[in-house]
């Protein structure tokens, strides 16, 4: 039965954003059921819906998906956005997997108590700029494509993309030295199906403030 | 040019021991260069080999892989344990992850050096595993494999999930072996009875101790 796939989260970015992202940028409309409060959560626990009591879950296809790259690689693959064959879906993996790493420092910044916040922003700038930039920079450099992998776009681009963003809102000085960064970033903004995206009023998710942690550490008790 | 996998590493588990598992449980020989010194690390990083100058890093058909992940995806596609479709796939990858999250837990705090973790934070540490092993995943994993009462958990065929799951559940028994309330125990035995695990979980094969007194070591060469 092909309805549309049912997104389980709260409202803020947190792990489902690269999800909302994907399956925006592959032109799958989507529904979701914002969690409210801790009973939505304990709700969809008790019926068995979480195969390990956590969010995010993804309604698709007859399925309750949970765990992000599960999700992700799910979604890849049914819109064509994972590569041609298993060398390419290497390359996307591991490209993926870097912009993961990175993605996950700046999703964690804010959960860090106040007296080691600067070392930990200190660090993420320090790594974006030696380590995760440089990398990808010299990816497109090497085939000088317009794509990360196979000269199409695939799941690595739009990871990518979505990370350059929240890389900018944290420091846009950052990304002064990557033109080819900068170029894939315009480039996949403009397909259609991301602008719309970008657009406000979409199902994109601002970054979280003071309110959107506190409504988090309710729900899930931390 | 099909020689064998090289994996470069230090010579201890960490994040390269998954990896070795299911190298080894699919029947595959690989080679291993250990990574022994800071200036070992900084070779290959000079070299141009590690994208993200990270290991682990595995050689394998022509490419220089890095991140787990991407290593594990393509290993398991390569060798037919990834299941038949991508809904088979999307199961597996659920299973793996829930297993890649305890597995970390774990991995963490067999990092925590003796000397300057504090017992109680070792201990909260310990406890908050044995309460997420006990109420979240081993019973998630004995419920999917209730549900069908096939002998593996996806497509009733031997796939990376179990692997990954009969690995982790080695090192719960290590932690505690009085393990856990209910452990998926025909899995584990079923697997470890595949003859390509079976040589593996030999003493003498590739498969990695616990890390303890080469924590120091292990410090010192990734400088952390």
């Amino acid at each position: 039965m092909a309805g549309k796939p049912k997104l389980h989260y709260f409202d803020a970015r947190g792990r489902m954003e690269a999800i909302r992202w994907l399956l925006a940028a592959a032109g799958a409309e989507f529904e979701e059921k914002l969690i409210e409060s801790s009973e939505d959560l304990d709700k969809l626990r008790y019926d068995g819906s979480l195969v390990f009591q956590q969010v995010p879950m993804v309604e698709i296809d007859g399925m309750k998906l949970v765990q992000t790259r599960a999700i992700l690689n799910y979604i890849a693959t049914k819109y064509d956005l994972y590569g041609k064959d298993m060398k390419e879906r290497a390359l996307i993996d591991m490209y993926t997997e870097g912009v993961a790493d990175l993605g996950e420092m700046i999703m964690l910044l804010p959960l860090c108590p106040p007296d080691q916040k600067n070392t930990k922003l200190t660090l993420i700038q320090e790594r974006a700029t030696n380590r995760y930039l440089p990398a990808f920079e010299n990816v497109l450099k090497s085939h000088r494509q317009d794509y990360l992998v196979g000269n199409k776009l695939s799941k690595a681009d739009i990871h990518l993309v979505e990370l350059l963003y929240y890389v900018e809102e944290l420091d846009p000085s950052l990304l002064a030295n990557f033109p080819l960064l900068k170029g894939l970033k315009t480039r996949v903004s403009n397909l259609p199906a991301v602008k719309k995206f970008l657009q406000p009023g979409s199902q994109r998710k601002l970054p979280g403030g003071e309110k959107s942690l506190e409504r988090a550490r309710k729900i899930f008790k931390f | 040019m099909a020689g064998k996998p090289i994996l470069h590493y230090l010579n201890g588990r960490g994040r390269m021991e998954c990896i070795r598992w299911l190298l080894a449980a699919a029947g595959v020989e690989f080679e291993e260069k250990f990574i022994e010194k800071t200036e070992d690390l900084d070779k290959i990083k000079n070299d141009g080999s590690l994208m993200l100058q990270q290991v682990p890093v595995v050689e394998i058909d022509g490419m220089k892989l890095v991140q787990t992940r991407a290593i594990l995806n393509y290993i398991a596609t390569k060798y037919n344990l990834y299941g038949k479709d991508m809904k088979e796939r999307a199961l597996i990858d659920m299973y793996s992850e829930g297993v890649a999250d305890l597995g970390e837990m774990i991995m963490h705090l067999s990092l925590c050096p003796e000397s300057d973790t504090p017992p109680a934070e070792k201990d909260a540490k310990l406890t908050l595993i044995r309460e997420k092993t006990t109420n979240r995943y081993l019973p998630a994993f004995v419920h999917v494999l209730k549900s069908h009462g096939q002998d593996y958990l996806v497509g009733n065929k031997l796939s990376r999930a179990d692997i990954h799951l009969v690995e982790l559940l080695y090192y719960v028994e290590e932690l505690d072996p009085q393990a856990f309330g209910q452990l998926p125990s025909a899995l584990k035995a079923r697997v470890s009875s595949l003859l390509a695990v079976k040589k593996f979980l030999q003493p003498g094969s590739q498969r990695k101790p616990p890390m303890d007194e080469k924590i120091i070591k292990v410090k010192k060469v990734f400088r952390f």
